[in-house]
């Protein structure tokens, strides 16, 4: 019944969680021993030496100290971790995740779709876009060690890398309403050679694809268009780039910020535009935004250049 | 043993006899028994919903239960065992009866107030059970939003306005204990003579008056979101979901501390009277008290780690977080060195004091565990928090109350109970306590989500363990309101200082009489003045 060790972070997390089981475990025996012999020892009609007490600050820092640097330890070392699980490597693959009660969707830059199921490779890391069209919900694969709310109106984002092919267990873990324990599915850990396979078999249109389409239809393209007449941002190039604001502060143009401008274009306002653009909250699901923030990363001069030359 | 029954006055107790002279009396003594009768009431029925969650996991199909009824009965449990037991339990019963009679007062410094926290704590009560009885609420004690306030067909304005009622009880309390520690302390009765319990009614009065009126806000802002639609959690509405939980756990947090402060310094005075010996680093004890009370308002954000906050803020609240692990250890070591040299008898009180001490280890210790923030990740939101919690709050807290309820009750009744029957209950309650809780830390570990209603096959195994010891730590608990209410009767009557302890307490009749003391006492030394 032990857990799997499914992700590269899985080890790491277990060695940390074992060496702090041995401290704490020293820890207690120790105080526990004490406590027991004293009993043993001072109970009431033994004729143990009782000689007055005394304070004894030596003591009292000792014993206050040396475990609390121990345990400074076991600190440094879960931060050291901590920033790697939080910092997902440039390489990382985007898998997009819409949580709803009670259920998981997945779809996949090919334009993949799947529900309460996600197929990964073995050795390939991959970050999750994760948001959730109503309540908080968590995103939780114990044999990785992963753990991440999903949260409405927001993106989060969770990643791994899978080291074992396998079926593992994926859980709900924040309180949804009734159906929150049946919020369960699973991911499937391939082979890249079964993966790549399984990815040509459930090919659908793109994503970024469908976000093209959005796109015109949402009527995005009449005042973005580098034609338009109208006074808005050009979005090429967008992604990644540093956005100054109306206010004088400055954003990254990640996944969060295209998503919130698409959605609350109010919040964060380009510097030298009017606030003109409407809201599309409400006129269009989390599904629909993650389509279009594909598509805009996909709108850079390089990529347009290379479509013109195929 | 002197039960040498010295002529007293008449006691609180024979004051006045019809129900009126208690419903409006002003006196602490008789208030703290109104208290502990409200909340044996509300522990045993939180308990039974612990009963039912408990049996209904005895099977991983949900076979028991409907999911519907299940995540009722979880929030039930949850909200009565925390706001109408553990966070009134010690303070509004015994801290009540003990803080003016330890320090040497008449009373406490606003005896109407009193009376008026008592009626306000029975009035949450009333709304909360008729939150039951109207269909009951789902959305688990802690109201996360926008399930709470956008999501949930259930009574939450119900239970909200419950819990928003009993927090003003709470922010009462503390400003009555407050002013009477401040302005009552008998002559003599220097800040570094007070018993330590009476220092941990102190920090708990300061937690729950600095703590409380933000719950009491954020209460009150879900009421505003669910029935006019203000945009203030829900991001359909322009809000902020995790906005929430800051301001939830900003007071939750320091609320555990108002859970197990008094425990602490409940347990304080029963190992000392136990080993018959001064406790051991009086001033550190104190330091340490008031160390957990202030830190333990700066470190909300580690309940928060995978809710979408900054990794640096997490850091922040981890390094946080360790640190108050501090106090708590030097609070563990002055209990056990003041055993060393000590003349130990284990009369029930005792038995709970150590029970106390090792739960509290264990439950504190493996807060270590989710204090760090890469272990946090897998088990935040499983049931080694629910185990953690229980050891600290069911382990540490309740086996407090128990072992102070024991020490102190000649003095509250005038009489004695079994001593044999209260031993065999504290023993059990230990056993049934590990078996329920214990297999829960592994269930977390091995990915058992919290709050499921239904699980994997695979987790079977220790959940019917866990129900086993549940069923047992349920029989353990019924025993002494058997046993103590049989003593009302029928046990020996007790004199004024059956345990031969220290303590002003100890100085007055049992029961004393209704103005506490004939003439004031004067108080010439430290508190527990035993030869060693
Ligand atoms: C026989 C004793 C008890 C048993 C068997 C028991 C069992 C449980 C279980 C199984 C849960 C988790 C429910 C879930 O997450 O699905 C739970 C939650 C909880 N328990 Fe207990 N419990 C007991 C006593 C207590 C006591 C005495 C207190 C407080 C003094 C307490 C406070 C809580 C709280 C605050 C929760 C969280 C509720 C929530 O998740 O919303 N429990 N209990
Ligand atoms: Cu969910």
């Amino acid at each position: 019944m032990m857990l799997p060790q499914a992700s590269s972070f899985a080890p790491n997390v277990d060695h940390l969680f074992d060496a702090l089981l041995l401290l704490c475990a020293l820890v207690v025996v120790g105080v526990f021993t004490l406590m027991i012999v004293f009993c043993v020892k001072y109970r009431h009609g033994t004729d143990a030496v009782r000689t007055p007490a005394h304070q004894h600050l030596g003591v009292e820092l000792t014993w206050t100290l040396v475990p609390f640097f121990l345990f400074m330890g076991i600190f440094g070392w879960s931060v050291h971790l901590w920033i790697r699980m939080r910092t997902p490597p440039k390489d990382a693959q985007p898998v997009y995740v819409v949580a709803k009660q009670w259920m998981w969707k997945v779809q996949h830059p090919g334009g993949q779709r799947e529900i309460d199921q996600l197929h990964v490779p073995v050795g390939q890391p991959i970050r999750l876009v994760m948001t959730s069209q109503d309540v908080i919900h968590s995103f939780y694969v114990p044999a990785f060690r992963v753990k991440q709310d999903v949260l409405p109106g927001r993106y989060t984002q969770l990643w791994f890398t899978a080291t074992e092919a396998g079926t593992y267990h994926l859980f709900c873990a924040e309180f949804c309403g009734t159906d929150h324990s049946r919020m369960r599915g699973r991911v499937v850990v391939m082979a890249p050679s079964d993966y790549a396979r399984w990815l040509h078999a459930h090919q659908g249109t793109g994503l970024a694809a469908q976000g093209a389409d959005l796109f015109r239809q949402l009527g995005c393209s009449g005042c973005h268009d580098p034609q338009s007449g109208v006074h808005a941002p050009d979005l090429y190039d967008l992604y990644g780039r540093t956005v100054p604001l109306a206010d004088g502060s400055q954003v990254l143009a990640d996944e969060r910020y295209l998503h919130d401008a698409i959605l609350l274009p109010k919040k964060q306002v380009a510097a030298g535009y009017a606030p003109i653009m409407p809201s599309f909250e409400g006129r269009i699901g989390e599904e629909d935004v993650l389509a279009l923030v594909a598509y805009l990363k996909t709108r850079t001069h390089a990529a347009e250049d290379t479509d013109e030359h195929r | 043993m002197s039960t040498v029954e010295l002529p007293t006055p008449r006691s609180y107790l024979e004051e006045g006899f019809g129900l009126r002279s208690w419903l409006t009396t002003h006196d602490h003594k008789r208030i703290a028994v109104l208290y502990g009768i409200g909340i044996t009431f509300f522990f045993f029925l939180g308990g039974l919903a612990a009963a039912l969650i408990r049996w209904e996991l005895v099977t991983p199909a949900g076979d028991l239960l409907s999911a519907e009824t299940y995540n009722k009965a979880f929030t039930f449990h949850g909200v009565v065992m925390v706001w109408f037991f553990l966070i009134p339990s010690i303070p509004a019963t015994l801290g009540n009866f003990l803080l003016p009679l330890m320090i040497g007062a008449r009373d406490v410094a606003f005896p109407r107030l009193n009376l008026f926290s008592w009626y306000l704590y029975m009035g949450g009560g009333v709304f909360t059970l008729a939150c039951l009885l109207l269909g009951g609420v789902d959305t688990g004690w802690t109201f996360y939003t926008p399930f709470s306030t956008m999501f949930s067909n259930s009574h939450v304005m119900m239970a909200v306005a419950g819990v928003f009622i009993v927090g003003f009880s709470s922010i009462f309390t503390g400003l009555n204990f407050i002013v009477t520690v401040h302005t009552l302390r008998a002559p003599g009765m220097t800040w570094m003579r007070l018993p330590l319990f009476v220092w941990s009614m102190y920090a708990v009065a300061l937690v729950m008056i600095l703590a409380t009126p933000v719950l009491a806000m954020t209460l009150a802002l879900i009421g505003l979101e669910r029935l006019f639609g203000v945009g203030i959690f829900d991001p359909a509405l322009g809000g902020d979901p995790v906005l929430f939980q800051h301001f939830f756990w900003f007071y939750s947090h320091p609320a555990v501390y108002i859970m197990i402060l008094p425990g602490m310094g409940l347990v304080s005075e029963l190992i000392t009277h136990g080993a018959r010996r001064r406790i051991f680093g009086y001033r550190f004890m104190v330091y340490a008290i008031i160390g957990i009370a202030v830190v333990g308002f700066l470190v909300w954000g580690h309940h928060m780690f995978v809710a979408g906050q900054s990794m640096y803020a997490s850091i922040v609240f981890s390094i946080l977080s360790f640190i108050i692990a501090v106090p708590s250890a030097i609070k563990v070591f002055n209990w056990t060195a003041t055993l060393y040299k000590g003349d130990i008898s284990f009369d029930a009180p005792m038995l709970y004091a150590l029970g106390f001490v090792g739960l509290f280890m264990l439950g504190g210790l493996t807060g270590l565990f989710l204090a760090a923030t890469a272990l946090d990740v897998n088990l935040t939101d499983t049931y080694f928090v629910v185990a953690h919690f229980h050891y600290i709050m069911v382990g540490g807290a309740v086996m407090a109350y128990l072992g102070g309820i024991h020490y102190w009750w000649p003095k509250i009744t005038g009489r004695m109970y079994s001593e044999a029957w209260a031993r065999f209950a504290a023993i059990l309650m230990f056993f049934g306590f590990n078996l329920t809780f214990f297999p829960q830390y592994i269930l977390g570990w091995e990915g058992m989500p919290r709050r499921y209603h239904e699980y994997l096959p695979q987790f079977q195994v220790w959940n019917v363990l866990s129900s086993a010891g549940a069923t047992i730590l349920g029989v353990a608990y019924l025993m002494p309101l058997l046993y103590l209410a049989w003593s009302l009767r029928h046990g020996e009557r007790a004199g004024s200082n059956p345990w031969d302890a220290t303590g002003l307490e100890w100085q007055t009749s049992s029961p004393p009489p209704p103005h506490n003391f004939d003439e004031t006492p004067l108080v010439t030394e430290g508190p527990y003045a035993y030869r060693r």
